[in-house]
């Protein structure tokens, strides 16, 4: 059987691929990296039955056009965005997001503007790129992962996994949508290296999120947070959320390409929980910040993994308005043996 | 400073603890740094100290700290992160100071202008000629004191005080990759093309970083280094070899003084 691949036919900007990251390399200065929302990219991989640690792409303002080349790809878009299929001569039909779709060879799919923060594609089977010290996350600083360690390039041809579940059926879910509200964290671990009244700036007054953010860090612009003493500190380990601040008082929180160490006073630290919903900000959004103790996060922690479950619970078979839902019928029992598989609810709807 | 101030924790996050020893830079912290995580060694290996180990992905040793990172699908109860504190503070406290064995590297280093760019200006703001500073480099025997910023980044104290200077006061927005720096007491590497604001005073053509290597990162901490002048000629002969494939790294080792690679552990 000849192995899927995709054709980057056209790519939107920093389109990358990422898995849930390269861990246990921080030791040697390897940040951790992969998607900068997991619980979307999962959202993703799950619509298509993939495991959660399969490799994606990542969307930060609009998506690629990819072309399925050997066989049969399916893939499932999560986030606020929509994509096209393109089949031989035909006009190019939408794609919802939070629906699976079937390329066969040659036919494309254009996925367009990402309306809100940063959306991924799964692939059946996952992006089968390189996977350098256990990832294939990209880590273009390093030229680790992804297509030869960068961005996706028009041009680039990469393999992805077997055709694998009902190529001619589709799924659905309802769409992912990340808790609002001010962003939680966890004072410390140097926030007595700050005026009292820097302590109050940092949760009364509203940050600015600056042009001058990538997958290292989001830079903020507001009110100055002042130090006591100083911005420098002896280095030490940082991690994605940890919010330093350096002498001009701006803080800067650092996201999932963070470097392993730094020597910055970190006022606060970002709770795992509202890490994901970081990666949607863009630059002129406006952020404020809840402080909560280990326990509030630990709890907003388990509420989402729950949610995660129960979205995951919404997964189910998609029918095109109108058509006669055949899978239903003959697990009904309503018809027996005489499904064919041209006759397909998918294809009738495109 | 009261004498229990240190060890201490310090959370960062939900996520992420980190151990201090001390908050400066020194050798005696940096030897608990180094007790300290060959202790975590031995409990991950042994399944000891469960609370601590169970739930760990992974550490970040620094000067005088360790950071320890909670697994991703890691989730501790209030209950369960207490008695992780307290089993971690144990253990901090039982620490004793240790040294990781290193070994003895003598890297090449072409001082060439172009490959060089603050090193003229670093000589006469210290008032030194450029062949008195390039002594001073060569003299100078760095020892490895972190891994981190970038992949393979050497955190290397031992820059002679003739060389000291303060960071640039206009970070470089891209400093080529395999530069030599140098900024207050400190020499790095840069293993990637990156912003930066020290002082860089030549460039090696041994690649501080490379995966196609078993053990990616050349430097350890615990790890000394020298350097020795080559000139251009042979700068840009290595430098072709190296990109073609990986070069013999023990090829670098002071062999009297250094241990091969393979009888690390």
């Amino acid at each position: 059987m000849t192995t899927p691949r995709l054709d980057v036919v056209a790519t939107g900007p920093a389109n990358t691929v990422q898995d849930q990251g390269r861990w246990g390399h921080r030791g040697i200065g390897v940040p951790v990296g992969g998607v900068a929302d997991p619980l979307l990219a999962t959202c993703a991989n799950r619509l298509l039955g993939n495991a959660d640690t399969d490799a994606v792409i990542e969307m930060p303002l609009a998506g690629p056009t990819l072309r399925a080349l050997g066989a049969p790809v399916r893939l499932a878009l999560a986030g606020d965005a929509k994509a096209f299929v393109q089949r031989g001569d035909e006009a190019p039909q939408p794609v919802p997001a939070f629906q699976t779709i079937t390329l066969w060879p040659e036919d494309a799919l254009r996925v367009g503007a990402v309306r809100q923060g940063v959306a991924y594609l799964a692939v059946s089977g996952g992006c089968l790129v390189p996977a350098p010290l256990g990832s294939r996350s990209t880590y273009a600083r390093a030229a680790l992962g992804g297509v030869q360690g960068r961005a996706l390039q028009v041009g680039d041809q990469f393999d992805v996994g077997p055709p694998r579940g009902d190529l001619h059926g589709a799924w659905h879910a309802r769409p992912w949508v990340h808790q609002q509200g001010p962003v939680r964290i966890m004072l410390g671990p140097q926030d007595d290296a700050f005026e009292p009244d820097a302590l109050a700036t940092l949760v009364n007054e509203a940050f600015g999120v600056s042009r001058d953010s990538d997958r290292m860090g989001m830079r903020l612009d507001g009110k100055p947070l002042q130090h006591r003493r100083g911005a420098d500190l002896c280095s030490e380990g940082v991690v994605p959320g940890s919010i330093q601040v350096p002498g001009n008082g701006q803080p800067i929180i650092l996201l999932a390409d963070a470097q392993t160490v730094g020597g910055y006073t970190k006022v606060a630290t970002v709770i795992r929980a509202d890490l994901p919903r970081l990666a949607h900000c863009r630059p002129g959004d406006s952020l404020r910040f809840l402080v909560v103790t280990r326990a509030e996060a630990s709890e907003a922690l388990a509420q989402q993994a729950a949610a995660l479950e129960a979205w995951t619970a919404s997964i189910a078979p998609w029918q095109a308005p109108g058509t006669i839902d055949l899978r239903q019928l003959y697990e009904a029992n309503l018809l027996s043996g005489m499904i064919d598989a041209r006759c397909d609810p998918m294809s009738d709807a495109l | 400073m009261p004498p229990d101030r240190f060890p201490r924790l310090v959370p960062q996050g939900d996520g992420a603890v980190t151990v201090q020893f001390s908050d400066e830079v020194s050798a005696t912290a940096h030897a608990l740094v180094t007790g300290f995580t060959q202790a975590l060694d031995a409990a991950q290996r042994e399944g000891a100290w469960p609370s601590v180990t169970a739930t760990l992905a992974e550490w970040v040793a620094a000067y005088s700290s360790v950071t320890l990172i909670l697994r991703p699908d890691a989730r501790l109860s209030e209950a369960q992160a207490v008695q992780r504190d307290a089993d971690l503070l144990t253990l901090a406290r039982a620490t004793q100071p240790a040294q990781n064995a290193g070994r003895c590297w003598r890297l090449p280093v072409c001082f060439d202008a172009d490959l060089a760019p603050d090193l003229a200006a670093l000589a006469q703001a210290r008032g030194l000629t450029v062949a008195a500073a390039i002594a001073h480099l060569l003299a100078a025997r760095f020892h490895v004191d972190m891994i981190g910023f970038l992949p393979g980044f050497p955190y290397m104290g031992g820059l002679p005080a003739e060389l000291a200077l303060p960071r640039l006061a206009t970070p470089r927005r891209a400093v080529p990759a395999r530069s030599i720096a140098v900024a207050g007491t400190m020499a790095g590497i840069y293993p990637w093309a990156s912003p930066g604001g020290w002082h860089l005073v030549g460039r090696t053509p041994v690649l501080p970083f490379d995966v196609r290597e078993p053990e990616p990162a050349l430097l350890r901490a615990g790890d000394a280094v020298q350097f020795f002048a080559i000139d251009r000629p042979a700068f840009d002969a290595l430098e072709a070899a190296a990109a073609v494939r990986p070069p013999d790294r023990s090829g670098w080792l002071i062999p009297q003084a250094g241990r091969l690679p393979e009888a690390s552990p």
